[in-house]
């Protein structure tokens, strides 16, 4: 252990005036959505009866889709306005909130109906959630299913500033290091918006790579897994030098899996890296640099603030880590967002600096 | 320091290379076109013997899914585990500031000098008119 102060189980004082990264709005349904469509598709959605596109890697029902005393007395999680307000803003303190909703627009098969959705979502959530509290921003979900749709989500939206991201699920139909989604990565760099994956998958391959699981417990553990596979192919396939300044956030990755991860990269490349010669820093560098992640879940023993002081020295990186709910999903009880054992000045920058410094446009908002 | 004979040129064309003991240390010695270096064969990593390696050029890329070779004949790869080392500084490509291997001046001297001294030639038979590479270590 060294000699630097970690803190204690941090409740609502000590987050206030955060910033949190990602909660959830919740989509009600596809009736919410037909205003913000055009006729095509609301004629269509409703003669087909189409609804229910909520994602399967976060049933509405499920205990991890929301906490017993977050969830609303009626309708789906994170789907009651002032409810949010109360409990994931006031609740903490919070000065600022990114929103990303998760539905199935963003994984959907058809090309042209995700993006509908999308869209629908976006301006949703811009008229009935940014308006309506100034403390609330949002990532622009786009349909990665067609990468030129994405993009024209992107350009028709980049210049509403309170969209400060672009929001993917972590698992797509190919690895995102593909030349395939390259125009993202050039639409995310051109209007300095970093990218968000969202644990949660478009589920068109099994979501481990031995096949596929019986049960939810391996589904979820196993998602850590999908992000090391993606930052392996952003990595080796060169996105983080052909991009410099693309900048990458692991939304609800579960953070503690990165030393090991990290460790293991470096050591490899030192062997094989003249495979990968546009990889020229070792890996753990280059992902230091250039990658993010969401505090919650935060996985370490319960209570164990050496072990949690362990990780974040291991990750030696002060700038990596961004204070997170993960409002309305179930990761923690009480206040308690904040596992002890962190060193104080890594919270300071975790709550305020590290997400201003992530995401260029929330300075625009506080300066 | 003192200097020690471990092979005379004819026997050390350009691109091969030797390993040899001087004062029981594991020396790779290297003639690159003409030029000879030294380095220490125990590589930093695990101790691999650096001397039993491939010996490569190096590959590098100014972007993603180009492949450019240049210096051929320079790089030796670590037999081990694959680490790359510029034999011409000992230096490795992945950390360079931090991880290399012991390099030991080399130089050629013909024999009438060695005949001369102060030079060490404990195995090497020395011939006049012949020119020797000369190890200081």
């Amino acid at each position: 252990m060294t000699a630097v102060t970690l803190s204690r189980a941090a409740s609502g004082p000590v987050t206030r005036g955060a910033i949190d990264c990602d909660i959830h709005p919740g989509i009600p349904g596809i009736a919410t959505l037909l205003p913000y469509m055009n006729e095509f598709w609301r004629d269509s959605f409703v003669r087909r009866g189409m609804d229910g596109f909520d994602m399967a890697s976060y049933p509405p029902g499920a205990p991890i889709a929301c906490r017993a005393d977050w969830r609303p007395a009626a309708g789906k999680p994170g789907t009651d306005l002032a409810q949010l307000r109360r409990q994931a803003l006031d609740g903490f303190g919070t000065s600022i909130a990114i929103c990303n909703p998760l539905y199935g627009g963003q994984v959907a098969v058809s090309e042209t109906m995700g993006a509908a959705i999308c869209s629908a979502i976006n301006d949703w959530i811009a008229a009935e959630w940014l308006d309506a509290d100034p403390r609330l921003r949002a990532s622009i979900v786009v349909p990665a299913q067609a990468p030129h749709l994405a993009v024209e989500e992107i350009e028709r939206l980049a210049g509403d500033r309170r969209f400060v991201q672009i929001l993917l699920p972590a698992a797509a139909e190919l690895l995102y290091g593909k030349s395939y989604y390259w125009p993202i990565w050039t639409a995310a760099e051109k209007h300095g918006l970093p990218v968000g994956l969202h644990a949660g998958s478009m589920y068109r391959y099994a979501p481990t790579s031995n096949g596929w699981p019986s049960h939810y417990l391996h589904d979820y553990v196993s998602q850590s897994q999908t992000f090391e596979d993606q930052l392996l192919s952003l990595l080796s396939e060169g996105v983080f030098l052909r991009f410099p300044k693309l900048r990458l956030v692991l939304l609800e990755s579960g953070v503690s899996w990165l030393p090991g991860f990290l460790w293991r990269s470096v050591k490899t490349w030192r062997g094989v890296r003249s495979e990968v010669p546009w990889v020229k820093r070792p890996p753990a560098e280059i992902i230091r640099e250039r990658v993010r992640l969401t505090m919650q879940p935060f996985d370490v023993p319960a209570d164990d603030p050496v072990a949690v002081a362990d990780i974040i020295r291991q990750i030696d990186a002060d700038e990596m880590l961004l204070f997170a709910t993960d409002y309305p999903h179930w990761q923690f009880e009480g206040d308690r967002a904040i596992p002890p054992g962190i060193p104080r000045e890594t919270l300071r920058r975790i709550l305020r600096d590290n997400p201003l410094a992530t995401y260029p446009r929330l300075q625009e908002s506080i300066a | 320091m003192s200097k020690h004979v471990v092979a005379a040129v004819a026997d050390l064309p350009p691109g091969s290379r030797k390993l040899v003991m001087v004062k029981g240390r594991p020396i790779a010695v290297f003639n690159i076109g003409g030029d000879f270096f030294g380095l220490m064969n125990r590589c930093p990593h695990q101790g691999g013997d650096l001397c039993a390696g491939e010996l490569t050029g190096l590959v590098t890329a100014d972007r993603p899914g180009e492949y450019r070779m240049s210096r051929p004949g320079e790089i030796i790869r670590c037999p081990w585990h694959g680490w790359e080392f510029d034999v011409r500084t000992g230096q490795s490509w992945c950390e360079p500031g931090r991880i290399r291997t012991k390099q030991y001046p080399v130089e050629v001297a013909s024999g009438d000098a060695l005949v001369k001294g102060p030079y060490i030639a404990e195995t090497i038979p020395v011939a006049v008119e012949e020119e020797y590479v000369v190890v200081e270590v």
